[in-house]
C-alpha cells in the first residue's frame, strides 16, 4: 500500500509540474521566430507571403484555419496539390525533423504575424496528440 | 568621359540597375526539340543519383532512404548509418567509385548525429553495395562542431581525374565563424584520396590547426558539383542567399569570399556586406541574380542533343526548371530554361548512354530525350 501511494504521489506531482513548466506564449514566440528564420523562411520569405506558383503564403493563409492540418505538415511533411487563398500549389514540404516543442513554437509565430491572428496557443502537448 | 551624356547614362544605370538582374537573360525556347520519360517514379526529394550503368543507378531519398534502381525495378538498400533528418539536411549525395568495377565501392555524404554536442554534421561514407545490402561501410569524414541548425549541410560529391575525391559542407547556419575559419568545418570544398586519407599536396597540410581535408573556402551552401569533361577542373555551384547564388571553378586554397564579399543580401531584404570583390578572394565564374537556388550540375558531353554538347546544366529549385547555360570563351552567354514547370529539380546527371538525367522532387527521375 505504501508503495502504492508513493507512486500516486509521484504520478500527481509529476503532472502538476508538467502543467506549472508549460511554456510562456512570449517565450514559445520568440523561440518560433527563431525556427521561423532557421527552417521557413528560404521558401516561406520573412514577410510569410511565400513565392508565387511554388511555395504558398503563410501571411493570411486560408490553409492555416485547419491547425490540426497545419501540424500535421510540420510533423509528418506534406506532398500533393492543396489550394491556398483560391490558388493552385503542388510542391514537396518535408519534414523538417522539428521536435514537437518547436512545431508548438513556430506554429504559434506564424499564428501571431503578418496580419495572422488567433486566440489558440499551440502546445508541446497538443503536437503530441497529432497523430500521422 | 567629357562627354556629360556619357556621365549621365554611367550613373543612371548604376543606379537604375544596381543589382537588378545579372545577365544574360534566361530565355523561354519557342519550341521545344526533346521530350521526357519518368524512369524512377514514387521519389519525394530525389537527392542524389548516381548511375552503375545505364540501367542500374542509385538514388537517395533526403528522407533516409538509398535506392538501387535495377532495370527499373526499386529496391531500399540497406546498412546505412543513422541519417540525421532535419532542415535542409538528411541523406545527400551518392556516388559510384572509380575504381567501383574492382571494389564495388560507393560513397554518399548524409547529415549525421555522430559525436558530440547536440544537432548533427555533414559525414561522408564509403561502403561496399552487395546487391541491396553495404558492407564495410567507413566514415571517412564528419563535420564538426555538431549544430541543431537546419541550413547548409551542401553536398555533393564529385572525382578528379587523378584520383582524389571531392565534397561539400556548406556553413550550417553559421556564416559568422565557418567559412572564413579554415580551423572550423562548414562552408568549405574538402579532397581526399579515395581510402579517406588526406593528399599530402592538399593546401593546408602544413598548417597543423586547419583541417587539413580542405581544399577551397569561403563557399555557402554548395549542392551542385561536376568536373569540366575538358580541363578536368572542379566546377561548383552555391546557394547565395537572397541573390548571388554563384558558380565557382574552385582552386587549392583559395578563398570564395562568402561572408565577407557576396553578391546577395539577407532574405530580409537587409544588406549582409557592402562589397562584392576584395584581394585575396575570388570572384565567381558566373552569379544569378535573382536567385534561381542551384542544385545538381552536369555538363552535356555526349553529342546526344543536337545543340547542347558541352553545354552546362543546372537544377533549379525556385523556379521549377532545368538550367542551360552556353558557354563561350569563359564566359556564360545564353541562359535557356529546359523542362519549364516541371517542379523543383534536385539534381542532374550525364548517364553512361550520354542523356540526361534529372532528379525531381515529388516526380522522381526523368530522362530528357530528343526528337528526331
Amino acid at each position: 500500500m505504501k508503495g502504492l501511494f508513493l507512486a500516486l504521489v509521484l504520478t500527481f506531482s509529476a503532472i502538476t509540474t508538467h502543467l506549472y513548466q508549460q511554456k510562456p506564449l512570449e517565450d514559445s514566440l520568440s523561440d518560433g521566430e527563431e525556427v521561423y528564420t532557421d527552417f521557413c523562411v528560404q521558401c516561406h520569405i520573412s514577410n510569410g507571403e511565400g513565392v508565387p506558383n511554388a511555395f504558398p503564403p503563410l501571411a493570411k493563409s486560408d490553409f492555416l484555419n485547419n491547425i490540426d492540418k497545419s501540424i500535421h505538415a510540420l510533423k509528418y511533411g506534406l506532398s500533393g496539390p492543396i489550394i491556398v487563398n483560391g490558388k493552385p500549389y503542388n510542391a514537396v514540404m518535408a519534414t523538417q525533423g522539428l521536435d514537437n516543442e518547436e512545431i508548438a513554437d513556430v506554429m504559434n509565430y506564424i499564428l501571431r504575424n503578418w496580419g495572422n491572428t488567433t486566440d489558440t496557443v499551440v502546445t508541446e502537448d497538443y503536437v503530441n496528440t497529432i497523430a500521422q | 568621359m567629357k562627354d556629360p551624356f556619357l556621365i549621365f547614362f554611367i550613373i543612371t544605370s548604376m543606379i537604375c540597375c544596381d543589382a537588378q538582374e545579372n545577365g544574360p537573360t534566361i530565355q523561354t525556347p519557342k519550341t521545344q526539340d526533346y521530350s521526357y520519360k519518368v524512369v524512377v517514379d514514387s521519389l519525394t526529394i530525389p537527392w542524389g543519383l548516381a548511375f552503375i550503368d545505364s540501367n542500374d543507378l542509385l538514388v537517395t531519398e533526403k528522407s533516409g532512404t538509398l535506392y538501387r534502381i535495377t532495370a527499373g525495378e526499386k529496391k531500399e538498400i540497406s546498412g546505412l548509418p543513422p541519417v540525421y533528418v532535419r532542415g535542409q539536411g538528411g541523406l545527400l549525395d551518392v556516388a559510384i567509385s572509380p575504381d567501383y568495377a574492382d571494389t564495388g565501392k560507393i560513397y554518399f555524404t548524409t547529415s549525421s548525429p555522430i559525436g558530440e554536442g547536440k544537432g548533427g554534421h555533414t559525414a561522408l561514407y564509403s561502403a561496399k553495395l552487395e546487391g541491396t545490402t553495404l558492407t564495410d561501410t567507413l566514415r571517412l569524414y564528419k563535420g564538426d562542431y555538431n549544430t541543431k541548425k537546419g541550413q547548409h549541410w551542401g553536398s555533393r560529391i564529385e572525382f578528379d581525374q587523378q584520383g582524389h575525391l571531392y565534397f561539400s559542407i556548406g556553413d550550417r547556419g553559421n556564416r559568422e565563424v565557418n567559412p572564413q575559419d579554415i580551423a572550423r568545418d562548414g562552408g568549405k570544398i574538402y579532397r581526399l584520396n579515395l581510402d579517406g586519407s588526406i593528399p599530402q599536396d592538399n593546401p593546408f597540410v602544413d598548417n597543423q590547426n586547419a583541417r587539413q581535408a580542405i581544399f577551397s573556402y569561403g563557399h555557402r551552401n554548395p549542392q551542385g558539383m561536376t568536373v569540366h569533361p575538358e580541363t578536368g577542373a572542379i566546377w561548383v555551384h552555391e546557394h547565395g542567399p537572397r541573390g548571388g547564388d554563384e558558380i565557382n571553378i574552385v582552386a587549392s586554397g583559395k578563398n570564395y569570399g562568402w561572408p565577407v564579399i557576396t553578391y546577395g543580401i539577407n532574405y530580409s531584404g537587409t544588406s549582409i556586406t557592402d562589397i562584392t570583390e576584395k584581394d585575396g578572394m575570388e570572384q565567381p565564374f558566373y552569379y544569378w541574380l535573382p536567385s534561381i537556388a542551384p542544385s545538381g550540375m552536369a555538363f552535356s558531353t555526349s553529342g546526344v542533343y543536337p545543340n547542347w554538347k558541352g553545354d552546362l546544366f543546372v537544377g533549379s529549385l525556385k523556379f521549377n526548371y532545368l538550367e542551360r547555360l552556353v558557354i563561350k570563351n569563359n564566359r556564360v552567354v545564353k541562359r535557356e530554361k529546359v523542362l519549364d514547370s516541371i517542379g523543383r529539380v534536385r539534381n542532374v546527371e550525364e548517364g553512361p548512354d550520354g542523356y540526361l538525367y534529372a532528379g525531381v522532387e515529388g516526380k522522381g527521375i526523368v530522362k530528357i530525350i530528343p526528337k528526331s
